[in-house]
C-alpha cells in the first residue's frame, strides 16, 4: 500500500511536474557545474566564469519562454469538431493537435489520434453512450483548464450533427487535473510561466551586464553567479509558490543571496554596512512573516493556498470582525503582508533600500530593484487572490484591506517621490524612485482586492474582467519595468566604470560625450515618469484605467487615482534632474572625456528600444498580458 | 494617395528629416540649416496640398476630400485590445492650425540661424517639435492625440533647456511641470470617457457627450462637468489663461527666438485647440454650466495680462505678457453662449469664429514680435526697454517692418489682430454690455503698451545703451521673415475671408450639436425630476 503510494508519487513527480520546472533545474545545474569547474581542475582559468552562466541562463530562457508559448497555444484549440453516425457507430472528429487522449471512464471502444485530428469511436448504440465518456486531453494544463468550454463547444457540434441522439447540454465534460505539483507545493501555470520567463530574461541581461562592466573579477566571478542563480530560483519558487511553506522558503532563498550580493564589494566600508542593515531588517521581517505564516497554518489547520483560501473566504464573507478566529486569521495575514512589504520596500518598511543601492553595486541594485520586484508581485498576486479567492458575497472587512493596501501604496508612492528629490547620489535616487514604483505598482493590488472583494454585490460590474485589468496592468508594468529601470542601472555602471563617481554632480555635460548611453538614460528616464511614447506610460495608463474602475466599488480608489497623476508629476523634477545634469549643465573644466566603448553603447540600445517599442506598439505585450492574466480568473 | 497615408507624410516628415539629420557631419552648420529649412518647406507645402483638397462644403471632418463616415474611415488599427485606432482628419477648425504651424515652422526655422551651439541636437529637437503640433492638430483619437500632446514637451524641454537663457533651467522645468500636470487631468477624463463609450474615438465620443451616440449611452450631467473641468485646466493651462499663466513669461523669455515664435505662434493654439475639439464636443452640459466661468476667465486674463505687461522693462516679458491678454480673447470667445429668444445661435456663432480667428492672427503677429525682440536681441544682447531708444534712425527698416507687426498685435484695423477681437468683443455684447465694455478696455490698454514700447525703442534721438557699435541694419534673411509675417498680417486683416470661408461650415456644425447636445442633456435632467415628481 505504502510502497504503491510512493510509487505513484515519484512517478507522478518525474514524468510530470519535474518537467514543468525546467528552468529551474537549468540554473541549479549551472551552479553545480560552475562550482565543479572551480573545484576540479581549476577550469575556469580558462574558460570565464560568465560562459558558463550566461549559457545556463540562456537555457533556462530558453525552456521558460517554450513553456510560456507551449501554454498559450493550449488555448482554443478544439475549434473545429464533426460527428459522423455511420450505422451502429458514432465517430467525433477533433481537429487538435492534442498528443494524447485518456479515456478516464465511459464507452467508447476508439481513439484514434491522427496528426491534427482525433477521432473518438463509439459503437453500439446511439451517440449518446458518449456521454459517459469524459475525456482528457493532455498537452499542458491549460488546454484542460479550458477544455471546460471547449466540451460545451463539442457537445453542441455532437448535437448539431446527429439530430435524433438527445445528448445532454454538458454531456461531455472534461476532468481539471490539478496544475499543482509535488504534492501541491507549487502551481504551474500561464502567470507563473509569465513571471518565470521574464525572471530568466532578467537574467540574462544582467549577466550580459556583467560581462560588459567586469564587476566581478574573474577570481570571483563563479561565487557571484552562483549567489546570482540562487537568489534567482529562489524568485522563481516565489512566482510558482502554492504553499505557505514555499511561499517563506522561496523568499529566504531569494534573500539570503542577496544579502551576499549586497556586500559583495569587499573591502568597501558602505557595502558591509549595507548589507548589515539589509541582513538585520530582512531577518526581523522574515521572522514576523513566518509567525504569520504560523498563525495561519494553526488556525485553519492547512497550508495549502488554495485551501487557505477556500477557508479564508468562508471565515471573511461576512462581517469579518465578529469571531475572534476572524481576528486573528486579519492579525496573520497582515504579518505575512509585512514580509512582503519588507522585500518590495514599502513605506515603512523601506528603511533598507536606499543603503543597500548606494553600498551594492549598480548591477546588484539593478538586479534587487527589479527582478525581487517581479517576483514579490508575483507572489503578492497569488496571495490576495488567496485572500479573496472563496468571496461569494461582498466583503466589507477585505475591501477594507484592498483600502490600507491602497494607503500604503499612496504613503510609498508620495514619500519616494519627494524623498528623492534631494538625492545628489545616482543610485540612492534610484532606490527611491524604486519605491515611488512599487507604490504604483502596489496600488493595482489594491485596487483587485477591492475589486474582488466585492463579489457579486454590484450589479453590472464585471468583476473578472476589471480584476484580469489590474494584473494585466501589473505584468505589463513588470515587463517594462525590467527593460526601464535596469537601462537606468546599467547607464550608471557603465558611466560609473568611466568616471569612478555616482553623483548626479559629475554627469554634468557628459551628455554631448556619449550621446548613445545619455541618450538611452533619457528614454529610461521619460519612461519612469511615464511619458507616452515609451513604455512606461502605457504601463502606468492600464493601472490608473484599473484604479478608475475600482473606484465605482470604494470612492478611496479614485483618490488613489489622483495621488497617482500628482506623483507622476512631482516624479518628473527628479527625473529630469538628472538629465538636466547630463545635457544642460556644462562639463566640468579639466574633466577626463567620457568615452565608452562601442558595445556598452550597443547594450544600452538593445536595452532602452524595447522601452520605446513597448509604448509605441503595445499591443502583443499587452494581449499577451491580458491572456495571462484571465487564465487566473477562469 | 491613400489619405491616411497622406496625412501620415504630413506629420511624420519632420520626423523623418530629424532621423536624416543624424547622417550629418555636427560641422557642417549651414548644411544642417538649409536642409531643415528644406523640410520645412515641404511640409508646408504639404499642408498647402492639403487646402487645396479641402471641400468647405463638408462641414464635418474630411481627408482628401471626402467626408470621414464609417464608409470612409481614414484609420487603422493600432492597439486593438483597447480599441484603440491611429485615425487622422480635419475639418474647418484644425485645418487653418495645421497651416498656421505649418507656417510658423518655416519661419522659425529661419530664425535658427541664431543658435550658435550644438546645431545638430537642436534641429533634430526642432523637427521632432513639429511633428508632434501636426499631430496633435490632425489625430481624431483621444489617445493619439494625447501621445502627440505629450511627445511635443520632451523636444521641447530641451530645446528651452539647452539653447535657452540664463535662467533656462527654471524656465524649461516649470514649463515641463505645469504641462505635464494638465496632461495628467486629461488622462483621467479620458478614462472617463473611455469607460462611458467603450472607445477613444473622438467623434465617436462627441456623439456620447452629446446623447446621440448609437448605442445609447450617455454621460451623466455630474460626469460631464467634472470630464469638462478637468479637460478645461488641461487646456486652460495651455492657452494659458488666468491664473495658469504664470509658466509662460518664463518660459517665453529665456526661450530662444525661434523657440519663442513656436511657442507664441502654435504651442498655446493647441489650448484653444483642445477646448473647441475635445472639451466642447465631449462635454456640452458641462460647458454650458462652466460658460459663465469661462467668460469671467476670459476677460480677467485681457485686462490682467494687458496691466501685467504694462508693468514690464523687459522687451520679450511684454510680449509674452501680451500673449497672455490676447489669448483671453479667445477664451472669452468660446464662453459667450448665449442663445437669443428665437433659438438661433449667430452670436455665439460669431464669438466662436472670432475666437478661432484671433488664435490664428495671434499665431501670426505674436510670432512675429517675438521675431522682432529677437532681431534686436541677437545684436545689442539685452532686452531692457529703457536702454533702448533711436533705432528708427539705425534701422529703419526693421523699425517699420516691427511697426507693422506691433501694430498687428495691436489690433489695429486692417491688421490680423482687429478681426478677432472685434469679432469677440462684439458677440460679448450680446451677453453682457459691462463685459463687453471692460474687454474693449483691454483693447485700450494694449494700445497703451504697444504705442509706448515703440516710443521707448524706435524713437528718441539716440541710442544710448550696450553695444550700440554692433547696430547694423538687418539682413536679407531676416527682413524676409519680416516681410513675409508683415504681408501675412495685413492679408489676414484686409481679407479675412480666405480663414472664414474655411471654418464657417464647421463652426456651425459645431455650435449647432453643441446646442442640441446641451439641450438632450436638459431635457434628461428634466425629464428625471418630472418622473420623481
Amino acid at each position: 500500500m505504502f510502497s504503491n503510494l510512493l510509487e505513484q508519487l515519484i512517478a507522478e513527480t518525474t514524468l510530470t511536474s519535474l518537467c514543468h520546472f525546467v528552468p529551474e533545474l537549468a540554473l541549479s545545474a549551472t551552479i553545480v557545474v560552475l562550482l565543479l569547474l572551480r573545484l576540479c581542475w581549476s577550469i575556469d582559468r580558462w574558460i570565464p566564469a560568465y560562459v558558463t552562466a550566461l549559457a545556463g541562463a540562456l537555457v533556462a530562457l530558453g525552456f521558460s519562454g517554450f513553456q510560456l508559448l507551449n501554454l498559450l497555444d493550449g488555448r482554443g484549440e478544439l475549434s473545429s469538431a464533426r460527428v459522423e453516425v455511420n450505422g451502429g457507430e458514432t465517430s467525433l472528429r477533433v481537429a487538435s493537435d492534442v498528443q494524447t487522449v485518456r479515456i478516464v471512464s465511459g464507452a467508447s471502444d476508439e481513439v484514434a489520434i491522427n496528426p491534427g485530428e482525433i477521432i473518438v469511436t463509439v459503437s453500439g448504440g446511439d451517440g449518446a453512450a458518449s456521454v459517459g465518456a469524459v475525456l482528457t486531453f493532455l498537452n499542458g494544463d491549460a488546454a484542460q483548464k479550458t477544455l471546460k468550454e471547449s466540451g460545451q463547444r463539442l457537445c453542441a457540434v455532437m448535437l448539431a450533427g446527429s439530430a435524433e441522439t438527445k445528448l445532454p447540454k454538458d454531456g461531455i465534460s472534461a476532468t481539471l487535473e490539478s496544475h499543482q505539483h509535488f504534492g501541491g507545493l507549487l502551481v504551474f501555470d500561464q502567470f507563473g510561466a509569465f513571471v518565470r520567463g521574464l525572471l530568466a530574461l532578467f537574467l540574462v541581461l544582467m549577466i550580459a551586464l556583467t560581462v560588459l562592466t567586469g564587476i566581478p573579477d574573474a577570481e570571483d566571478g563563479p561565487d557571484f553567479y552562483t549567489l546570482l542563480f540562487g537568489a534567482t530560483i529562489g524568485m522563481m519558487l516565489m512566482a510558482s509558490a502554492n504553499h505557505l511553506l514555499i511561499f517563506f522558503l522561496g523568499i529566504e532563498m531569494a534573500s539570503v543571496p542577496s544579502y551576499v550580493m549586497v556586500g559583495f564589494l569587499k573591502g568597501r566600508r558602505e557595502s558591509s554596512e549595507a548589507a548589515f542593515k539589509y541582513v538585520v531588517y530582512g531577518a526581523g521581517a522574515a521572522g514576523v512573516m513566518l509567525y504569520g505564516i504560523s498563525l495561519l497554518c494553526g488556525l485553519l489547520g492547512t497550508a495549502s493556498i488554495p485551501e487557505v483560501s477556500v477557508q479564508l473566504g468562508a471565515m471573511l464573507s461576512g462581517d469579518g470582525f465578529s469571531t475572534a478566529e476572524a481576528r486573528t486569521a486579519l492579525l496573520a495575514v497582515l504579518m505575512v503582508f509585512v514580509g512582503l512589504a519588507f522585500k518590495l520596500s514599502l513605506v515603512p518598511f523601506h528603511f533598507w533600500c536606499p543603503d543597500a543601492f548606494e553600498g551594492a553595486s549598480a548591477e546588484v541594485a539593478g538586479f534587487l530593484s527589479v527582478a525581487s520586484k517581479g517576483a514579490a508581485f508575483a507572489l503578492l498576486v497569488r496571495f490576495s487572490l488567496a485572500l479573496t479567492g472563496g468571496i461569494e458575497v461582498a466583503s466589507d472587512t477585505l475591501a477594507g484591506v484592498g483600502v490600507a493596501i491602497g494607503v500604503i501604496a499612496a504613503l510609498t508612492v508620495t514619500f519616494g517621490n519627494l524623498a528623492a528629490y534631494g538625492q545628489s547620489n545616482i543610485k540612492r535616487l534610484l532606490a527611491y524612485s524604486t519605491i515611488a514604483h512599487a507604490g504604483y505598482m502596489l496600488m493595482a493590488v489594491s485596487a483587485l482586492i477591492v475589486i474582488q472583494a466585492a463579489g457579486s454585490g454590484v450589479a453590472g460590474f464585471d468583476v473578472a474582467g476589471n480584476s484580469e485589468r489590474c494584473v494585466e496592468g501589473l505584468l505589463f508594468y513588470l515587463f517594462v519595468y525590467l527593460f526601464m529601470n535596469l537601462g537606468a542601472f546599467a547607464v550608471v555602471a557603465l558611466i560609473r566604470n568611466e568616471t569612478f563617481s555616482e553623483d548626479i554632480d559629475s554627469y554634468n555635460g557628459i551628455g554631448w560625450e556619449c550621446p548613445v548611453l545619455c541618450s538611452c538614460m533619457a528614454i529610461c528616464m521619460f519612461s519612469l515618469v511615464g511619458l507616452p511614447p515609451f513604455g512606461g506610460f502605457w504601463g502606468k495608463l492600464v493601472i490608473f484605467a484599473s484604479l478608475f474602475q475600482a473606484g465605482h466599488i470604494h470612492w478611496f480608489l479614485w483618490v488613489l487615482l489622483v495621488i497617482a497623476g500628482l506623483n507622476t508629476v512631482f516624479s518628473l523634477f527628479y527625473y529630469v534632474r538628472v538629465l538636466k545634469a547630463m545635457f544642460i549643465r556644462p562639463r566640468a573644466e579639466g574633466a577626463r572625456r567620457v568615452d565608452i566603448l562601442p558595445s556598452m553603447g550597443n547594450y544600452a540600445l538593445l536595452i532602452a528600444i524595447p522601452v520605446l517599442l513597448l509604448g509605441l506598439l503595445p499591443n502583443s505585450v499587452t494581449e499577451l498580458a491580458r491572456t495571462v492574466s484571465r487564465a487566473l480568473f477562469e | 494617395m491613400d489619405p491616411l497615408i497622406f496625412l501620415s507624410l504630413v506629420i511624420f516628415l519632420p520626423t523623418l528629416g530629424a532621423i536624416g539629420l543624424l547622417a550629418f557631419n555636427s560641422k557642417a552648420v549651414d548644411a544642417m540649416r538649409f536642409y531643415s529649412l528644406i523640410v520645412t518647406i515641404v511640409t508646408l507645402l504639404l499642408t498647402f496640398q492639403m487646402w487645396t483638397e479641402f471641400n468647405p462644403d463638408i462641414a464635418g471632418l474630411q481627408a482628401g476630400g471626402k467626408a470621414i463616415d464609417a464608409a470612409n474611415p481614414v484609420s487603422a488599427e493600432w492597439i486593438s485590445g483597447w480599441k484603440i485606432n491611429y485615425s487622422l482628419g480635419y475639418d474647418g477648425i484644425s485645418l487653418p492650425l495645421v497651416l498656421l504651424t505649418s507656417f510658423i515652422s518655416v519661419f522659425a526655422c529661419m530664425a535658427s540661424w541664431s543658435i550658435k551651439k550644438l546645431h545638430k541636437g537642436y534641429f533634430i529637437l526642432f523637427l521632432l517639435l513639429e511633428s508632434g503640433m501636426l499631430g496633435v492638430f490632425l489625430s481624431l483619437d483621444f489617445f493619439l492625440f494625447y501621445v502627440f500632446w505629450e511627445v511635443m514637451l520632451l523636444p521641447m524641454y530641451f530645446l528651452i533647456g539647452i539653447w535657452g537663457g540664463p535662467r533656462k533651467e527654471y524656465a524649461a522645468i516649470k514649463f515641463f511641470l505645469y504641462t505635464l500636470a494638465g496632461s495628467v487631468l486629461m488622462l483621467i477624463a479620458m478614462l472617463m470617457f473611455y469607460f462611458a463609450g467603450d472607445t477613444f474615438s473622438l467623434p465617436e465620443l462627441a456623439q456620447l457627450g452629446q446623447g446621440r451616440h448609437p448605442s445609447g449611452a450617455t454621460m451623466d450631467n455630474w460626469s460631464q462637468l467634472t470630464a469638462f473641468t478637468l479637460l478645461f485646466i488641461g487646456f486652460a493651462i495651455k492657452i494659458p489663461t488666468f491664473p495658469f499663466h504664470t509658466w509662460l513669461p518664463d518660459a517665453h523669455v529665456e526661450a530662444p527666438t525661434p523657440i519663442s515664435m513656436i511657442l507664441a505662434g502654435v504651442l498655446l493654439k493647441m489650448g484653444g485647440y483642445g477646448i473647441l475639439r475635445i472639451a466642447f464636443p465631449l462635454c456640452p452640459h458641462g460647458a454650458h454650466v462652466a460658460a459663465n466661468w469661462l467668460v469671467a476667465i476670459g476677460v480677467i486674463s485681457i485686462i490682467y495680462g494687458a496691466f501685467a505687461a504694462l508693468a514690464q522693462t523687459d522687451f520679450k516679458r511684454l510680449v509674452a505678457y501680451s500673449s497672455v491678454s490676447h489669448m483671453g480673447y479667445v477664451v472669452l470667445g468660446m464662453g459667450v453662449w448665449q442663445i437669443s429668444q428665437d433659438g438661433s445661435f449667430d452670436h455665439w456663432s460669431m464669438g466662436m469664429n472670432g475666437a478661432m480667428f484671433q488664435m490664428l492672427g495671434h499665431g501670426v503677429s505674436s510670432a512675429g514680435m517675438f521675431f522682432m525682440v529677437g532681431v534686436i536681441y541677437d545684436r545689442v544682447h539685452h532686452r531692457d526697454l529703457n536702454q533702448f531708444g533711436g533705432l528708427a534712425g539705425k534701422m529703419p527698416l526693421y523699425a517699420g517692418l516691427s511697426a507693422g507687426l506691433f501694430f498687428a498685435g495691436l489690433g489695429l484695423p486692417g491688421l490680423c489682430g482687429f478681426i478677432g477681437e472685434i469679432f469677440v468683443v462684439l458677440s460679448a455684447w450680446n451677453k453682457s454690455a459691462v463685459l463687453a465694455i471692460v474687454a474693449a478696455g483691454g483693447v485700450i490698454l494694449t494700445a497703451g503698451y504697444i504705442l509706448w514700447t515703440m516710443q521707448r525703442v524706435f524713437l528718441g534721438p539716440e541710442y544710448k545703451g550696450p553695444h550700440g557699435e554692433e547696430i547694423t541694419p538687418i539682413n536679407a534673411r531676416e527682413a524676409t521673415v519680416g516681410f513675409v509675417l508683415l504681408a501675412t498680417a495685413i492679408l489676414l486683416g484686409v481679407y479675412p475671408s480666405i480663414m472664414f470661408d474655411m471654418m464657417r461650415g464647421s463652426m456651425a456644425l459645431l455650435v449647432e450639436s453643441l446646442e442640441q447636445g446641451y439641450q438632450v442633456a436638459e431635457q434628461a435632467v428634466n425629464g428625471t425630476a418630472s418622473l420623481t415628481k
